[in-house]
């Protein structure tokens, strides 16, 4: 064999085999859901940190167009999709997802050809003000109803009244359903996706605790491509499925050997949305370095808070849950779960995406940055991006500073 | 118009101002970002409810905690935080609007070393029962929070008080309004603008005798017929100016600032809380009833219905927006904003703004065009 093919062998050895299925799955969701009118489902477009397990429940097929800002990124259609929004008088400094979807909606642009129009809206602002603002466009574009669920930031405590606002809007977005689809909820049906929830994000976590190996069978990278089911198809067989391959698979490579970065060296966390049209170079840079991004805060943010979430009790304890992810929650509370991530992937350092696009996620990153420094002793980079417009995006800026950044990490 | 002079200077100055009352008698002074503060129950506990506005000076130490891209509001306040220019505060209160100052409340209380600190985080959407119900819940949290951190009762009567000195305030600035749109040369659209910013930092209770006073001296039972000066009629809509210059700047272009939708504007003087009942509900009241800001949900067109209304009522010629760079309730809102003033044939142009504005040149040349097209 020559040196050439037995490069071949291995990089083929190192590709996670689950991805066919993935997109499999993927595929036929999207189908489905452009479909639905044909087939008779009501299509609802929900934000990435609602709680789609009453959509599930009542047969209504969960659209995210979270997911199709990411996809619009990832096949380098952001900036195209961007400039259109601006000339629609969007502002440049608004969020890439917002303005890449908004801009997709009337021409049917992107890599899918458009969003299946949904019927109705539910937007949770549990991940930022921003949904809010991108979800009334959009009902008053497509001129469908809009159900707001409210969960109050946490910044030191969720309050009795909180908890009660959220459980008292949990039973109204229960009636918003009832009068959209015209059927009651069938409480059984909503207690069976609970727990397929609940299952599909203990299996999450599981497969994203396999990079707590030493060396690691996935990166950062892969969960940020596996992450779609989690946060799209939760509470279904599918997802529970799907998951349950992808770790055995992990767990297979733990015992093959196979790590996804060769030469695994430094452990690296990462912090914020990927840089979606980037995710090939970056991996690719920090591998060069023998550097492998072994864990992030952003796909664990989904199973972060499945411990707080009760299957018998999903109403009020998802409330609670729903509530508390990641990014509704202060600084200080950030920095726990930050410290906890450093802690369980054993990590030499944190890459920080301050991401333009994200305002909630990349204000307050430099105090995290100072915490981490301070408290942990990790060494941290800080790398100006933007999860969807590349026109943000210094490549050889970002790559001087990974540059630098390792070479301090190797001395 | 002695009076008016000590009200614009303290809008020129304000922090000269705090100093002077915080003075031997060691006023609690309470600082707040937002139209959502309740600042009735600050008053009830004896204290000064002080607007802090951004910066005048160069924002250098704010840099280290909030990026770029964050709104000159924002990275302006912390800076006079961080550099002491706002030492005289006993503390601030953060009541929830957008993901900046929601995160500004984080880094402020880790590092702005202010001994009271609180979060109201008020709903978002502002059209539900239950939303109305969290809303007085909320209310009451930062009435007790407020009442211990100062160790005062702040009693249902001390309420009370606190609701009709408020209340007067909004009438007053209320009629200032209407007088200066019925006859815009009463008292320059500069001049309103510093009177309504210097009654978001004063003493409530001067700043209610002199907004009184300042009335009475103008004579508006009887105001001065002026005749059809051929000037233009604009309305400001956005969130806050923090610029009394570019109010001249239109007047030298030729339009009065008739009417305004800006959180330094009317949004601070609209509605009148409930003086019977209870008062933390009537305060929940106001919010829950009041035109929304764009960082809240309510009708989802109600803006742009509000809008157009507002240029027609005031027989405006045009909207001027003025945004300060990255904020993004508005500028999500303004595309939509636009399209109701088309349709309804009225034209506006979009000013947008940082810490400091653009060369005057510049701005005279924009601003003069658009007057010109109205």
């Amino acid at each position: 064999m020559t040196e050439q093919n037995i490069a071949d062998l291995e990089k083929e050895k190192r590709k996670i085999k689950s991805v066919a299925k993935m997109k499999e799955i993927m595929t036929t969701y999207y189908i489905e859901a452009k479909t639905a009118a044909e087939s008779g489902k009501k299509v609802a477009w929900i934000t990435s940190g609602g709680p789609v397990e009453f959509l599930i429940a009542m047969d209504v097929i969960p659209v995210y167009p979270e997911n199709h800002g990411a996809m619009i990124g990832a096949s380098k259609m952001g900036v195209d999709l961007c400039e259109k929004a601006e000339e629609m008088g969007y502002s440049r400094d608004l969020c890439s997802y917002a303005r890449a979807d908004i801009a997709a909606a009337p021409i049917n642009g992107g890599p899918i050809g458009g969003l299946p129009r949904p019927d109705f809206l539910v937007c949770c602002n549990n991940i930022c003000g921003t949904v809010l603002k991108w979800y009334e466009v959009m009902a008053r574009y497509f001129d469908v109803p809009l159900f707001i669920l409210d969960t109050p930031f946490i910044h030191k405590e969720f309050s009795p009244a909180a908890k009660k606002y959220v459980i008292d809007q949990t039973y109204e977005y229960i009636a918003f359903l009832e009068a959209q689809t015209g059927k009651k909820m069938d409480y059984d049906r909503m207690h069976e996706v609970s727990r397929l929830a609940v299952e599909g994000l203990r299996l999450w976590q599981a497969v994203l605790d396999t990079a707590a190996h030493k060396p690691a069978p996935m990166t950062a990278f892969d969960a940020f491509f596996h992450l779609a089911l989690i946060v799209t198809l939760r509470g279904t067989q599918t997802t529970v499925d799907y998951y349950r391959q992808l770790l055995a698979e992990m767990e297979q490579r733990i015992k093959d050997g196979i790590a996804m970065v060769p030469n695994e060296k430094y452990r690296l966390l990462w912090d914020n949305l990927p840089v979606w049209y980037r995710t090939k170079w970056l991996s690719e840079k920090f591998a060069s370095h023998d550097a492998c991004l072994v864990g992030d805060t952003y796909t664990s943010a989904w199973s972060g808070v499945m411990d707080l979430i009760d299957p018998d009790n999903f109403i009020e304890s998802g409330a609670v849950a729903y509530s508390s992810v990641y990014i509704n929650v202060s600084l200080d509370k950030m920095f726990d779960t930050l410290a906890a991530l450093i802690r369980k992937y054993d990590v030499d350092g944190l890459v920080m995406h301050s991401n333009r696009s994200c305002k909630p996620y990349s204000f307050g990153q430099y105090d995290l940055q100072k915490m981490v420094m301070e408290r942990l002793g990790i060494p941290t980079l800080m790398i100006e991006a933007d999860m969807v417009d590349a026109r943000s995006f210094s490549e050889s800026q970002i790559e001087t500073r990974i540059d630098a950044f390792m070479e301090k990490l190797k001395t | 118009m002695q009076l008016l002079e000590k009200l614009c200077q303290i809008a020129e100055n304000p922090y000269a101002y705090a100093e002077k009352i915080k003075g031997d008698a060691r006023t609690p002074i309470i600082g707040y970002f937002c139209s959502y503060a309740p600042e009735e129950v600050i008053c009830a506990a004896g204290a000064v409810p002080f607007r802090i506005f951004g910066t005048r000076g160069d924002i250098s130490l704010a840099d280290a905690h909030l990026q770029s891209y964050c709104c000159s509001l924002a990275r302006g306040g912390l800076e006079d935080a961080l550099t002491g220019r706002l030492s005289f505060l006993d503390g601030t209160v953060f009541p929830h609007t957008c993901d900046s100052i929601q995160r500004l409340s984080d880094i402020w209380r880790l590092n702005g070393g202010f001994s009271f600190h609180s979060d109201i985080v008020l709903p978002v959407k502002l059209d539900t029962p239950s939303a109305r119900t969290y809303m007085t819940a909320v209310l009451r949290d930062f009435r007790d929070e407020l009442a211990a951190a100062l160790k005062v009762p702040l009693t249902d009567d001390d309420l009370t008080s606190a609701v009709r000195t408020v209340n007067q305030i909004r009438k007053h600035l209320g009629d200032l309004y209407a007088a200066h749109s019925k006859t815009p040369g009463i008292l320059s659209a500069k001049a309103l603008h510093q009177v309504i910013k210097a009654a978001m930092v004063m003493d409530r209770k001067e700043a209610a005798a002199d907004l009184a006073a300042l009335l009475e001296s103008l004579g508006l039972d009887n105001p001065p017929t002026v005749a059809d000066s051929g000037r233009k009629r604009v309305i400001l809509s956005g969130g806050i100016c923090n610029h009394p210059d570019l109010y001249s700047l239109m007047e030298v272009a030729g339009a009065d600032v008739v009417w305004d939708d800006l959180c330094t504007g009317t949004r601070y003087v609209e509605g009148l809380v409930g003086e019977t009942g209870d008062p933390i509900a009537a305060i929940a009241e106001r919010y829950m009833e009041r035109m929304v800001c764009p960082a809240k949900h309510s009708d989802n067109t109600a803006r742009g219905r509000n809008l157009v209304e507002l240029a027609r009522t005031h027989q405006a010629g045009g909207v001027i927006f003025l945004f300060l760079k990255f904020c993004d309730p508005h500028a999500f809102d303004y595309p939509y904003l636009k399209q109701f003033l088309d349709e309804a044939g009225i034209p506006s142009m979009v000013l947008e703004i940082e810490e400091r504005l653009p060369p005057e040149g510049q701005m005279k040349t924009r601003i003069e065009s658009f007057v010109e097209m109205i």
